[in-house]
């Protein structure tokens, strides 16, 4: 079994390397942020799944961090992106 | 093969589909916001199915807890950050 959940961890960074093509090719910012996005939510998956494989536990907090820090990255992404000063962003958008 | 062995593998075999169908969508769509449809439904819905089939192999209740709660963590982040990330691609392209 745990061959299955490491080949399938292989298989999810696979798809998210795929996915990656998308910052090379643009076009806009947001296009590539969402490829970042992309990275964050299949890391999770590929830190879960390579937890159950291995039997690390320690494993899944990675996971808790991947996703925590890809929630930090969209907000830090929009604050560059907009001229929003420190603050509420509010509807300016 | 026991049951929870073959319900593990169906679950993180849809899972794995999802994603490859968000990266698919992710490269296929024509323009950002469709591309967005694409990541956050299809990714975190993967996610949560590798989570499913996961959660009979943990040991102890606080185990599951913890690896549903990473699910519910991506689900927020992910619920947020397409909303930032739209309206950055609408300013960028604004409607006509």
């Amino acid at each position: 079994m745990a061959e299955f959940l490491a080949g399938a961890a292989g298989f999810v960074l696979l798809m998210v390397a795929l996915g990656l093509i998308r910052i090379l090719r643009g076009p806009g910012d947001a296009d590539r942020m969402m490829a970042a996005q992309l990275l964050g939510t299949g890391g999770i998956a590929v830190a879960l799944l390579l937890s159950a494989a291995t039997g690390i536990g320690a494993t899944v907090d990675v996971a808790l961090t991947l996703a925590l820090l890809a929630a930090f990255a969209s907000v830090a992404f929009f604050k560059s992106a907009t001229d929003a000063p420190a603050g509420d962003a509010g509807d300016r958008g | 093969m026991s049951l929870v062995d073959l319900f593990t593998v169906v679950a993180v075999g849809a899972g794995g589909f999802f994603f490859l169908a968000g990266s698919v969508g992710l490269l296929r769509f024509p323009d950002a916001l469709t591309r967005l449809h694409a990541l956050t439904k299809a990714d975190n819905l993967g996610l949560g199915l590798v989570v499913l089939g996961l959660l009979p192999r943990v040991d102890g209740v606080l185990g599951g807890l913890k690896l549903i709660a990473i699910w519910l963590l991506a689900l927020l982040a992910s619920g947020a950050a397409s909303q930032l990330i739209a309206r950055v691609a609408r300013r960028a392209n604004p409607p006509a």
